[in-house]
């Protein structure tokens, strides 16, 4: 297509607002081009979009997808050269214990992420792990997991994982790493080990505290340090502040009637946030007969997926929240500062409305603050929270689960300075890869050269990597032992569930190296750890009971009284309210939503998962809003400049609403340098704009850079749904309280009769599978995403092709933006296969291999399925997702044990789509008939629905009437999506539903 | 051919250009115009530089069917929700190109239309190579093209059959019918003009392969007269195909529910469609070729003409469609099908809309001038315009219905790659490949029949 030309761009942001305020504009809406329906705005915003790609397959970006298609996907030139050795098929000799050949056994373990446990239940075929699942007995998981957890499976299987010991760069061995190591160790044990530096990341492990103590004790001037990019350095000063001691909070969401998010992303980015997510929502349901709902107030600089589901969300600078706090304390008579302070109308408006509702629910309310806000604000926070009399009702402080809780910042800062002075003689890093993400002022990649003896000890062969003299490949936490704290401290004992697929090491055996001769296994290590802890009576039944549940009984941290220090609180706040300069423009940095800190970059599925909110894939860009956009003259892929005392980053622009005035995010964890096929060339380094100072956010100039960039986005094609589209349906409580049967009435359902066939005619025997997602609970996490390609094997297809459209995901979760362009509201709409009734795929299809089975499942033959591609043109839910190349990988050895073998992998040239897990209800059918009985009401959950963290998405059988399903579906604010087509969906929604506070109905 | 009625050639009404045969032709020089084109003329630079073009086109084809084979067809620029993409424009439009042909041959013959005479053959052959190349499109386009059998309804040992109620299947029938019955009819109308080759030919591989495909042919009154009799049997086998194929292939879109296919006036929309491209093609066709061949006198003003006037007319049926389009869109009140004909005008693909308006139906309304009907020049380029316009009508169907349909955060954008235009323009090179070696090889006119025509002529005249 020809492109549309380059002009003088014209802003016509005011026609956009009257647009969406006018009472006939849209009233959900995604793209701004659609709501202004201006030309000059339309080109202004348009260039991000495929037809403005270059799109012949040139040579470069074929190879660039086959490159991509390498690590995650496909290719291995190797392996293909290479003939398979012959091998013997033979039936076990001895059976080992439970092992029934495709039958699959769950073992409990526990992954960590920035520290902290979350217990998972993994499912095991013939000896290799193939899906992850969370652990319903586990506190901080209770069944569900979220995309990281999910995807840490590919990082197992990652061919592009570091399998050998390195030494200076060359193959080298373990046992030539020990010689070296007891060399320097014999030197440092004569000098106390006043050369010896150790550095973690965020540690929890009761086994690694205790080894690092006996460390300590052989060498007693040797140092720990800690360092983490996202970490919890706020908090804990927060709590330093205010109780003169770290502790952490924590929260009962299912108690509280208003909750306040000071930029904290709760339900998503914190070490709790699955377990606050469902405690969160559990108070939010409506359906169960319950007719209130909580009310959260989000007050943020870059939507989150925790504001994305406010009631009323107030775009902020990180210096705004920050004023926010100090006035919203002023309000409540806390702290010294004063609201006055605080300036703007609207933005006074909601902060009375906010102080009000926190007041009438004093001792059921909850304040939260994000470990972006800076100390001060925690310990205010602290004492909003008491004032209020939340403290010992829906708050309450325990112990930090961190092994050694602090500041890890200044920690990393000893660390560098000791380097400086050519002090460490031998560093120890263990994880981690401080040498990319530590703050740029501490040129830590430089100094690190300054170390005699730099050993790193990482899972792929990184930045830091490659600045260390020797580097152990790190075993993945599915093939080693170790344990683990949850956020409530509950530890958990990381089982794994096959032995190292290469050469690699735990911590622990590493650290035993410094502690012994004959460095013992990591098994042995970790249980005589526990032996030592003389918990259970009998250490064996002991040992056996906390293998099997995952978790340690009875390690939760009990409940810490703590003593609130106001004196301090005051001292610590700021004399005044945080100025701005309006030529500024304020930089914050965020964990990624999907590689998180960069750790998970070389991870193909959650590369390809679009961003929350965003949907962008396979890339990071300074998000700003449209006013900001508006006023700097740039739009969508346009490249910025961003400086900060000296450092710059050239970077992207992404035009996001609901991001605050004068503020720009970039998402960490991007530009990696030294890292597998995958994430080579994704994305922007915002590490380089990080200091010390500007931690978390900072003052940056912008200007406007030369060139544009071509981003990957799975839904930001123009996209606009209006009322009338019965695609998303929601309302308030009031509304629906006075009115309960809104969404029907205003939905055109056809009736039954409208049709030439025999309306009274059974189609269907039972069971009738069906399922029902609850538009006012899910969070939008993109957990079901990541669980449906790893239970389906859904191919990964690299950026080019999912700029062409051309995604594989199965599930796939919608985004719309509704209300104002600046302040708008933001909704989530998972949206898998319908499974329709009345199909319009099948009928189209010329060789029948998109069919109804007897249960009502829409099913795809993939054998039978020649490509015409004609099922999809006639879905209108475009759900179904085409092989239009060979996407799945068949030839990497390693990628072979990952894939679910109950899931055909497809080939090239076939149509797929959700099957609602056809496999697990097999498992089902075949289990219930070897035990004479029907199948149970929640027996099969669907990979989506398992991990689901606020269980919105409820699957069973239809014909059942007493089935949560059956219910579900009679409910009020059950709504099939374009039901006027009379496909009749077995997939259906229950509307949204936002308790929005009358005082501010007009104002979000 | 037995005519009842005598072919007027004075008193034209109104001027208009009557003549269907050069008054001095006799039975000599029309075989020996057409004959010696095969037999004995050296053949002009042009058709040299046509064919290689023709040729050379095929050749990138092969390769882009090779690479196809190869890859999948994510080569192509097709993807969710844009999953039909050039291969079924292209499809759709090679398959109208083709109802030129049967539509002269045999509706006209049918109606007693003289003047389709010296045209028929040539159109006929058009057909053949038109209906050749679109059926290659639906085959290429299958992610798995190697199993395109499983379309057809043979005794499987798995015992599955095709899903009748897919309009695909009906496609399959429906094109496969019209290709074999165009086959047998351009056949069996060559036979007389294959023995007359046979009877000339002064060499003996000429006589040998036209002797073994003249089938015997002695022009005895008994094959007259089955000759003459299978021939108008076939015609009217062949009419209703003309109808129905493209109807046939309407249904593609008819039958989805997609807005902007799911529409009822599709069928007659389409047929007149394809008769309007299908005219165009053959305009684009036999006016250079006349002029090379210095064929004026076979093929004369008034068939220009007549032709013209079919394409207006079927010109207006078509841009009668797009009204009904739009205005069933708005009357039907459903907000789908409204979206659709706003977004098909002023959505991202509205240029081509727009395009599609310009070539197809405000260009062709220059044919209401006699002036343009008879200038072969402008009648050139008025066709062109129609076979582009009706190219873009196609694409507008197919991918502007297809790019925004029901939910919005499905929406995409299709944009067509090298080896969609590859595709494409191979086809155009085998279609011109094969029009070459028939212009070569064969009577591009039906000598008997513009025999008759001399004899007939003479009739009059005494």
């Amino acid at each position: 297509m020809k492109p549309i030309a380059q002009q003088n761009v014209t802003f016509d942001l005011a026609a956009i607002r009257a647009r969406l305020r006018s009472s006939d504009g849209p009233r959900y809406w995604r793209s701004l081009e659609e709501v202004a329906r201006t030309r000059e705005f339309t080109e202004f915003l348009h260039r991000e979009f495929p037809e403005r790609a270059s799109e012949w397959i040139d040579g470069l970006s074929r190879r660039h997808f086959l490159k991509l298609m390498g690590a995650s996907l496909a290719l291995a030139g190797l392996a293909s050269c290479t003939r398979q050795p012959a091998e013997k098929i033979v039936p076990y000799i001895r059976q080992p214990e439970e092992l029934l050949s495709g039958q699959p056994l769950f073992f409990a373990t526990a992954m960590t992420l920035g520290g902290y446990a979350t217990g998972l239940l993994v499912e095991s075929h013939n000896g290799h792990p193939t899906k992850i699942e969370g652990n319903p007995e586990h506190p901080m998981s209770l069944g569900a997991t979220n995309a990281f957890h999910q995807a840490s499976l590919l990082d197992l299987y990652d061919p592009d994982r570091s399998q050998a010991v390195l030494h200076q760069g060359q193959i080298s061995n373990w046992e030539a790493f020990l010689s070296a190591l007891n060399d320097s160790l014999q030197t440092q044990e004569r000098r106390k080990g006043v050369g010896l530096r150790i550095l973690t990341e965020t540690g929890t492990s009761p086994t690694l505290h205790a080894q690092i103590g006996g460390v300590l004790k052989k060498f007693p001037e040797a140092r720990w340090h800690q360092y983490e990019p996202i970490n919890c350095d706020n908090v804990h000063g927060g709590a330093q502040i205010a109780f003169g001691q770290i502790v952490a909070p924590q929260y009962r969401f299912d108690r509280a009637r208003v909750v306040v998010a000071l930029d904290s992303d709760f339900m998503f980015a914190h070490p709790a946030a699955l377990r606050y997510a469902r405690d969160f929502m559990n108070a939010r349901r409506v359906t169960a007969g319950r007719s209130e709902m909580n009310r959260l107030y989000a007050v943020e600089p870059v939507p989150t997926v925790t504001g994305s589901n406010a009631d009323h969300r107030l775009p902020l600078r990180m210096s705004e929240v920050t004023n926010f706090a100090i006035a919203l304390g002023a309000e409540l008579g806390v702290g010294r500062g004063s609201a006055t302070n605080f300036t703007g109308v609207s933005d006074q408006r909601f902060l009375s409305a906010v102080a009000a509702d926190l007041k009438t629910h004093r001792g059921q309310s909850i304040i939260i603050a994000g470990e972006t806000q800076p100390p001060f604000v925690h310990a205010l926070v602290h004492a909003m929270n008491q004032a209020l009399g939340n403290t010992g009702t829906t708050i309450h402080y325990t112990a930090s689960a961190e092994s050694n809780a602090g500041n890890q910042v200044q920690s990393l800062r000893d660390l560098v300075d000791e380097l400086k002075q050519g002090r460490v003689e031998v560093l120890l890093i263990l994880g981690g890869n401080p040498a990319f993400n530590a703050p740029a002022d501490f040129a830590f990649a430089e100094h690190l050269k300054g170390a005699r003896l730099a050993i790193h000890l990482s899972s792929d062969r990184n930045e830091t990597s490659a600045l260390c003299h020797w580097h152990i490949p790190q075993n993945h936490y599915l093939e080693s032992w170790s344990d683990a704290r949850s956020y409530d401290g509950t530890a958990s004992i990381v089982q794994p569930l096959i032995l190292p697929l290469y050469a690699g090491r735990s911590a622990h055996e590493l650290l035993d190296a410094l502690l012994q001769s004959h460095p013992r296994t990591d098994y042995d290590i970790v249980r005589t750890f526990w032996q030592s802890q003389q918990r259970w009576n009998d250490f064996e039944r002991g040992w056996r009971r906390t293998l099997h549940d995952g978790l340690v009984a009875e390690t939760a941290f009990p409940i810490r009284q703590v003593e609130l220090s106001l004196d301090q609180i005051t001292r610590a706040a700021p004399r005044s309210a945080i100025g701005h300069l309006p030529s500024a423009i304020e930089l914050s940095f965020r964990p990624d939503p999907t590689i998180w800190d960069g750790r998970f970059a070389d991870n193909g599925w959650l590369q390809e998962l679009p961003k929350p909110i965003t949907k962008l894939t396979w890339d990071n860009a300074a998000l700003i809003g449209p006013a900001t956009a508006q006023k700097r003259a740039v739009s969508n892929g346009d490249f910025v400049e961003l400086e900060a005392s000296g450092r710059r980053l050239r970077v992207p622009v992404w035009i996001t609403p609901g991001m605050a005035d004068d503020c720009v995010t970039v998402h960490l964890g991007y530009g990696r340098t030294r890292i597998g096929r995958v994430g080579r060339r994704a994305g922007f380094d915002a590490f380089i704009l990080r200091s010390a100072d500007s931690f978390w956010s900072g003052l940056v100039t912008l200007n406007k850079a030369s060139g544009r960039y071509q981003f990957a986005t799975t839904q930001g094609h123009m996209v606009i749904d209006s009322a009338e589209r019965e695609v998303y349906r929601a309302g308030t409580l009031a509304d629906f309280l006075a009115h309960p049967e809104f969404v029907k009435e205003s939905t055109r359902t056809p009736s039954a009769h409208e049709t030439l066939f025999n309306p009274e005619a059974q189609l269907f025997d039972s069971p009738r599978w069906a399922m029902s997602i609850d538009l006012t609970t899910c969070i939008g996490c993109n957990a079901c995403v990541l669980a449906c390609q790893s239970e389906n094997n859904i191919p990964v297809v690299g950026k080019a092709q999912v700029a062409r459209g051309r995604e594989m995901h199965w599930l796939r979760v919608d985004s719309y933006f509704s209300g104002e362009l600046d302040r708008p509201g933001m909704n989530h709409q998972p949206v898998p296969c319908m499974h329709c009734e009345t199909a319009p795929c099948e009928l189209v299809c010329p060789v029948g291999a998109t069919l109804h089975d007897h249960e009502g499942l829409n099913l795809q033959v993939y054998n039978r399925c020649v490509g015409t591609r004609y099922c999809s043109n006639n879905c209108p839910y475009k759900v179904r997702r085409f092989n239009f190349l060979q996407y799945a990988d068949y030839h990497t050895p390693s990628l072979k044990p990952m894939r679910n073998p109950n899931v055909t992998v497809r080939w090239r040239g076939v149509m797929e789509k959700c099957t609602y897990c056809v496999q697990r209800i097999s498992v089902a059918r075949i289990t219930a008939k070897n035990e004479n009985r029907p199948i149970r009401d929640g027996e099969v959950l669907t990979a989506c629905q398992q991990v689901c963290p606020t269980e919105a998405i409820i699957f069973g059988d239809l014909s059942d009437p007493n089935s949560r399903i059956a219910k579900l579906k009679k409910h009020p604010l059950d709504f099939s999506m374009l039901a006027e087509l009379n496909t009749r969906p077995r997939t259906t929604y229950l509307a949204k539903l936002r308790n929005p506070n009358p005082a501010l109905e007009n104002v979000a | 051919m037995s005519s009842s009625r005598p072919t007027s050639t004075s008193g034209a009404p109104l001027g208009y250009p009557t003549e269907l045969i050069r008054s001095d032709s006799t039975y000599e020089s029309v075989t020996d115009t057409i004959g010696a084109i095969v037999l004995t003329k050296k053949h002009p630079r042009s058709w040299l530089v046509g064919f290689t073009i023709g040729f050379a086109l095929l050749m990138l084809f092969l390769v882009a069917v090779a690479w196809l084979l190869l890859k999948g067809v994510g080569i192509w620029g097709i993807n969710i929700p844009v999953a039909w993409g050039f291969a079924i424009v292209n499809f759709v439009w090679w398959i109208g190109i083709g109802h030129a042909g049967t539509f002269i041959s045999a509706i006209l013959l049918l109606l007693h239309q003289k003047w389709r005479t010296s045209i028929n053959r040539f159109t006929e052959a058009m057909t053949l190579f038109a209906v050749a190349c679109a059926a290659m499109f639906p085959l290429l386009h299958l992610g798995r093209p190697w199993l395109f059998f499983w379309l057809i309804p043979y005794p499987d040992t798995m015992g599955l059959w095709p899903q009748f109620r897919s309009p695909l299947v009906w496609d399959v029938f429906a094109v496969s019918t019209y290709f074999t019955v165009s086959l047998i009819f351009w056949y069996i109308g060559l036979l007389p003009d294959l023995a007359t080759l046979r009877d000339r030919a002064r060499t003996r591989g000429k006589q040998f392969w036209y002797g073994t495909l003249a089938l015997g042919w002695r022009g005895s009154a008994k094959h007259w007269q089955r000759h003459q009799m299978a021939y108008l049997l076939l015609a009217g086998l062949a009419t209703p195909l003309v109808l129905s194929v493209h109807s046939v292939v309407s249904f593609d879109f008819a039958v989805a529910i997609l807005p902007g296919w799911h529409s009822a006036i599709f069928p007659p929309y389409f047929v007149a469609g394809a008769i309007f491209s299908g005219f165009a093609m053959v305009l684009n066709l036999i006016i250079p070729v006349r002029k090379i061949y210095h064929l004026e006198g076979v093929i004369t003003p008034r068939h220009l003409n007549n032709a013209a006037t079919v394409m207006l007319a079927t010109g207006l049926i078509v841009a009668y469609g797009y009204l009904m389009e739009a205005f069933m869109a708005w009357y039907s009140g459903d907000i789908f099908e409204q979206f659709m004909m706003v977004n098909r005008t002023f959505g991202p693909y509205g240029w081509v809309f727009w395009a599609l308006m310009l070539f197809n139906v405000l260009v062709p309304q220059a044919l209401w001038s006699r002036r343009v009907r008879t200038d072969t020049i402008l009648l050139f380029l008025v066709a062109l315009s129609v076979n582009l316009g009706m190219w873009l009508e196609r694409f507008v169907i197919v991918i502007t219905s297809l790019h925004r349909d029901f939910v919005p955060s499905s929406w995409g954008m299709y944009v067509p790659t090298f080896w969609d235009w590859a595709t494409f323009a191979g086809t155009i090179g085998l279609f011109l490949t094969l029009l070459f070696l028939f212009i070569r090889f064969l009577p591009m006119i039906a000598i008997s029949e513009v025999r008759e025509l001399v004899a007939e002529h003479k009739e009059v005249k005494a």
